[in-house]
C-alpha cells in the first residue's frame, strides 16, 4: 500500500507497462524525430479540423500503448486524460470511442505527469488493474484558442514557446517490470507575478522549484541521486531560471537537468524561440525517449517534473498573472 | 516559496533574451519599405495608365489589399512577418491579413458564427477606434473652423 509521507506519496506496486508517443512533422524533424512511434506528416492526419486531428493523436497514442501488451479497450479500467483546449477537447471526443471508463484532467503542460501520478496511485492502491495517462497538444488547435489566427502576421518575442503537435500516452498496471513509478509530488499553485504571455517559461520555473526541492526534503534525496532530473516545457528563460532559484540554495541543478522544451526541436534551425510547450511535448518526450532508456536500465532513477502554466486569457486580460505548477514523478529502473 | 514575486521578477528579467533589434530593425524597413515602393510603383502605373490621381490612389490601395489576401491564403505572408516584424504589420497590407487570417481560420465554426463573426476579432479595434477617432477629429475641426 501507498506510504503517504509529507506531500510525496510512495508507491510500491506500479509499473508502466507501455507507452507511445505520436507527432507532427515539426516533431518528427527535432533531433528526437525517429524515436517516436508514429508521425503524422498532416497537420490535420486527415480529420477535417485541428480540434478533431488533436483527438486523433491521442486516439492513436492510446491505441500503440495498448498494441504494445495483450489488453484491448474492453479490459482497460480506466483513463487519466487531458489538454489544453477548452472543456479538454482533444481527450473528450479523441477518446470516446474506446467507451473505457475516463476522468478528464487539466494541468495545463503538467498534465502527463499528473496523469502519471493518478494513474499509478489507482493502480497502487489497487482500485485498478490498469489506467492509462494520455495527453496531447496540438500547435494549430492551441494557437486558434490562446492566441492569433495560423497565418496572422503577428511575430514572437525571443521568450514565447512553441506548441508542440503531440501526443503520448502510458498504461499503468502493476507488472512487475521497469520503469516503476515509486513516488510523486503534488505540485502547489504558484503565482509569481508574471503576467507576460510570451514568457510562460518564467511563470512556470518557481513551481517547479519548489516541487523539486519538495520531493528532495520528503524523500531525503539530492541532484545527485537522480541520473537526471527532466522538466516538461520550461524552455530556454525557465531552464536558465530554475538554475538561477537553485543556485540560491547552493544547488547545482543544471548537470542533471533536462527540459522537454529544449530537446524536442531543433532551435538552431526550426523557429521555435525559447522551446517547445504544450502538454504533448513532454508526454512525447518521455514516451518517446526516457521512459526507453528507464527500462533498459540506461537510467536508474529520473525524477519527471512537468511544469504547466495555469493561464487563463481571460484573466490576463483582466490584469492577472500567470500561475504555474508543477507535480514531480520519480520514475525508476528498480 | 522563498522567495518574493519582486526579486523573482527580477530573475525573470535578466534571464529573457531581448528582441535582436539590430537584425529586426533593419529587417522591418527593408520589408516595409519594399511594399511602399511596390505601392508607389503601382501609383505611377495606374497614372501612365491614364487613371486620376484619386482613382490611381483607391487602385493602389486595392491591389495591395488582393496581394496581401492572396499571400495569407497561400501561407506565405505569416511566413515574411516573421522576418518582416512591423514591416508587414504596419502597411495597409497588414490590415488585410489581420481580416484574412481569422476569417480562413474560422470557417471551420461555420460561415455565420465562424468566419462572419470571428472575422474582425484583431482588425476590430483598429475599425473602432480609428473611426471615433475621425469622428472627434472631425468635431474638433468642425468647432475650430467656426472662429
Amino acid at each position: 500500500m501507498a506510504i503517504r509521507e509529507g506531500k510525496t506519496f510512495r508507491y510500491s506496486n506500479a509499473s508502466i507497462m507501455s507507452y507511445a508517443s505520436v507527432v507532427g512533422k515539426t516533431e518528427s524533424e527535432g533531433p528526437y524525430g525517429d524515436e517516436f512511434d508514429e508521425v503524422i506528416e498532416d497537420n490535420k492526419g486527415g480529420a477535417e479540423t485541428f480540434e478533431q486531428a488533436e483527438g486523433l493523436f491521442q486516439q492513436k497514442a492510446l491505441q500503440r500503448a495498448m498494441d504494445k501488451t495483450a489488453l484491448t479497450a474492453d479490459k482497460m479500467d480506466l483513463i487519466f486524460a487531458g489538454d489544453l483546449l477548452n472543456q479538454c477537447t482533444g481527450s473528450s471526443y479523441g477518446l470516446k470511442d474506446f467507451y473505457i471508463p475516463f476522468l478528464g484532467i487539466f494541468g495545463a503542460c503538467s498534465t502527463f505527469a499528473q496523469g502519471l501520478l493518478l494513474a499509478g496511485a489507482m493502480v497502487n492502491a489497487g482500485y485498478v488493474d490498469n489506467a492509462a495517462a494520455v495527453t496531447s497538444s496540438h500547435f494549430s488547435s492551441a494557437e486558434r484558442q490562446f492566441r492569433f489566427p495560423l497565418n496572422y502576421g503577428g511575430v514572437r518575442t525571443p521568450t514565447a514557446q512553441w506548441t508542440a503537435t503531440a501526443a503520448g500516452a502510458a498504461i499503468v498496471a502493476a507488472t512487475q517490470k521497469p520503469p516503476f513509478i515509486r513516488a510523486a509530488t503534488v505540485g502547489k499553485i504558484e503565482d509569481m507575478g508574471i503576467s507576460d504571455l510570451n514568457n510562460m517559461g518564467a511563470a512556470m520555473a518557481g513551481a517547479a522549484y519548489d516541487t523539486i526541492l519538495r520531493h528532495f526534503r520528503h524523500m531525503g534525496t539530492g541532484v545527485d541521486s537522480y541520473d537526471l532530473i527532466i522538466t516538461g516545457d520550461l524552455g530556454q528563460v525557465g531552464s536558465d531560471m530554475l538554475y538561477e532559484l537553485f543556485k540560491r540554495d547552493g544547488i547545482d541543478i543544471e548537470k542533471r537537468h533536462k527540459d522537454c522544451g529544449l530537446l524536442l526541436y531543433d532551435r538552431e534551425k526550426q523557429d521555435v524561440h525559447a522551446g517547445g510547450s504544450g502538454c504533448g511535448c513532454s508526454a512525447a518526450m518521455m514516451c518517446g525517449h526516457f521512459l526507453k532508456h528507464v527500462e533498459n536500465g540506461d537510467l536508474k532513477r529520473i525524477l519527471y517534473a512537468a511544469t504547466g502554466a495555469l493561464m487563463s486569457p481571460t484573466m490576463v486580460q483582466q490584469g492577472g498573472n500567470i500561475p504555474g505548477i508543477s507535480h514531480a514523478v520519480e520514475i525508476c529502473y528498480k | 516559496m522563498n522567495i518574493s514575486n519582486e526579486e523573482y521578477g527580477e530573475i525573470a528579467k535578466r534571464v529573457s533574451p531581448p528582441s535582436a533589434m539590430t537584425k529586426t530593425i533593419p529587417m522591418a524597413f527593408l520589408i516595409g519599405g519594399g511594399i511602399c515602393v511596390l505601392g508607389e510603383a503601382l501609383l505611377n502605373m495606374y497614372a501612365a495608365l491614364g487613371f486620376s490621381q484619386d482613382n490611381s490612389a483607391a487602385l493602389t490601395s486595392m491591389t495591395l489589399i488582393f496581394l496581401s489576401a492572396l499571400f495569407t491564403g497561400l501561407k506565405l505572408y505569416d511566413r515574411i512577418a516573421q522576418h518582416a516584424g512591423a514591416g508587414t504589420l504596419v502597411p495597409i497590407t497588414g490590415f488585410a491579413n489581420s481580416v484574412v487570417s481569422p476569417a480562413l481560420d474560422f470557417k471551420t465554426e461555420g460561415f455565420v458564427l465562424g468566419l462572419g463573426a470571428k472575422m474582425f476579432t484583431i482588425a476590430g479595434p483598429v475599425l473602432v477606434y480609428g473611426i471615433s477617432a475621425s469622428i472627434i477629429y472631425g468635431i474638433i475641426y468642425y468647432i475650430v473652423k467656426l472662429f
